[in-house]
């Protein structure tokens, strides 16, 4: 199996505005192109499109855009983890010897479709992800004690993380207080523990060993791949444990050859404030029912091991490349480049990608 | 128009079965998630219990289990303060007119 590495990357700022698909991947895409040295789109053999837009033939449109004349193309919707699946295609494309160099570009625009799984009648008319995120709240309330100020500690530390990420959706920071006292959603959810979907792009350029160090002088390689899915209807789950991250996480640190002691930074699907907190736990960050005393030490030491660029809460979450952009961050961590947001010398990373309530998700390990 | 849908239109909340594999089949299918055999259409048990519930404004919804196996999400008509996990609920009425709607009521 050859290796994989990740040699360059292109960012959209997160925003409200209301753009047309194919501009917002083609925006992230171009710089790719501006920021990889030697990079030419004959090089490039595979384009895939992440994104829950309804537009049609985008892996086709984006390469035509960008000059581009791949072997393969094509589109991968999973909901909020369309990203890292596209990813995962482009990094078995590139394992199996299929194809050398793929570019993976998600996008979304604010009002994106995906936030709502209409299959999924057990949910009734409760079906927007505010309703699960109450009851994992709640359920977890319940069974841990968890308290809302240490859901809202999530939301101030990944808003005030987001500060110094040029391209989040929010620069502004929020106290503890403010946080708490913020509009009821429901009983269990203020407004703001949630992340927002919004608009933007963001992409990445993976390549194999044989010509990683054309394109960049510090690969990043993705050393292990762990995916689950257990369901799609929401009211299968467990509510207190993301069963489907817990397996994905043991598979990719079982491929990485690593354990979770050894991660330095992670990104972690934050959708919601209590998503975090059940995360940390489920990958093994720390153990069971320490995930809220977990949180709360990096937020008093100011520590950003956790959602350095500021998480889904801080950043935004434009459903299809959410997931792209957990990779980029990871990466530029792992290549000292992250400016204002750079944790001290990481050298293994992990991203943290689910969809539907973690009905499945997806756990990529990276390493310089 | 799938049975299931069609059963909701008309009120009614039914579940797919597989007779070969002697188990409910959830979400509703045509066929046995197990053995791929054709299911067969009954109408579910009202009562349940509560799995999880919140509250929206002045609505209170809840995940209620029924037969030990098949779980939605319905409003809950009770203005009972102890409300909890495990509570009885009836399923009251279901519809399907655009979105499904589930509606329950608590067994005192």
């Amino acid at each position: 199996m050859n290796k994989v590495a990740v040699v360059g990357y292109g960012n959209t700022k997160f925003t409200k505005n209301e753009l047309p698909i194919e501009t917002l991947l083609l925006e992230s895409t171009k710089q790719v192109f501006d920021t990889t040295k030697n990079l030419s789109q004959d090089l490039i053999d595979g384009v895939i499109v992440s994104t829950n837009d309804n537009s049609k033939y985008l892996g086709a449109i984006l390469s035509e855009l960008a000059g581009i004349k791949p072997k393969i193309s094509h589109t991968v919707e999973h909901l909020c983890s369309s990203g890292t699946n596209a990813v995962v295609s482009g990094f078995s494309y590139i394992a199996s010897g299929l194809a050398n160099t793929v570019l993976i570009v998600g996008a979304d625009k604010i009002g994106n479709p995906g936030q709502i799984l209409e299959w999924d009648k057990s949910r009734g008319e409760f079906n927007h992800p505010i309703y699960w995120a109450s009851m994992f709240t709640k359920a977890h309330k319940r069974q841990f004690n968890t308290t809302d100020e240490e859901l809202a500690i999530v939301s101030a530390k990944n808003h005030k993380q987001a500060i110094d990420n040029p391209n989040a959706y929010s620069h502004k920071p929020y106290t503890i207080s403010e946080i708490m006292n913020s509009k009821n959603v429901t009983d269990d959810l203020r407004i703001l523990d949630c992340s927002y979907s919004c608009s933007g792009s963001s992409s990445i350029l993976l390549t194999s060993e044989k010509t990683a160090k054309k394109f960049t002088d510090e690969p990043i390689w993705i050393s292990g791949i762990g995916q689950k899915t257990n369901s799609a209807s929401f009211t299968k789950n467990e509510l207190t444990t993301l069963s489907s991250s817990v397996i994905a996480a043991n598979n990719a640190y079982k491929m990485a050859k690593t354990t979770p002691q050894e991660i330095d930074t992670a990104e972690i699907h934050d959708a919601f404030s209590i998503c975090e907190l059940m995360a940390v736990e489920d990958l093994s960050l720390t153990q069971k029912n320490t995930g809220a005393s977990y949180v709360r030490n990096l937020f008093n030491t100011e520590d950003r091991k956790i959602n350095p660029r500021g998480g889904l809460i801080g950043a935004g979450h434009p459903l299809g490349a959410t997931g792209v952009a957990q990779i980029i961050e990871v990466t530029q961590q792992l290549q000292n480049k992250a400016a204002k947001r750079q944790i001290s010398g990481p050298k293994k990373g992990l991203v943290h990608n689910m969809s539907a309530a973690a009905t499945s998700s997806t756990v990529l390990v990276l390493e310089s | 128009m799938n049975k299931f849908d069609a059963g909701l239109k008309k009120g009614d909340f039914i579940t797919s079965e597989c007779q070969y594999c002697a188990k409910i089949v959830w979400p509703p299918s045509n066929y046995c998630n197990n053995c791929f055999n054709c299911v067969t259409w009954r109408k579910v048990s009202l009562y349940g219990k509560i799995i999880e519930w919140s509250k929206k404004g002045n609505d209170i919804f809840c995940i209620s289990e029924f037969e030990n196996t098949i779980r939605i999400i319905g409003k809950l008509d009770t203005k009972n303060k102890t409300l909890g996990s495990g509570k009885l609920v009836k399923l009251s009425r279901c519809s399907l007119n655009g979105k499904c709607k589930f509606f329950f009521t608590l067994v005192e």
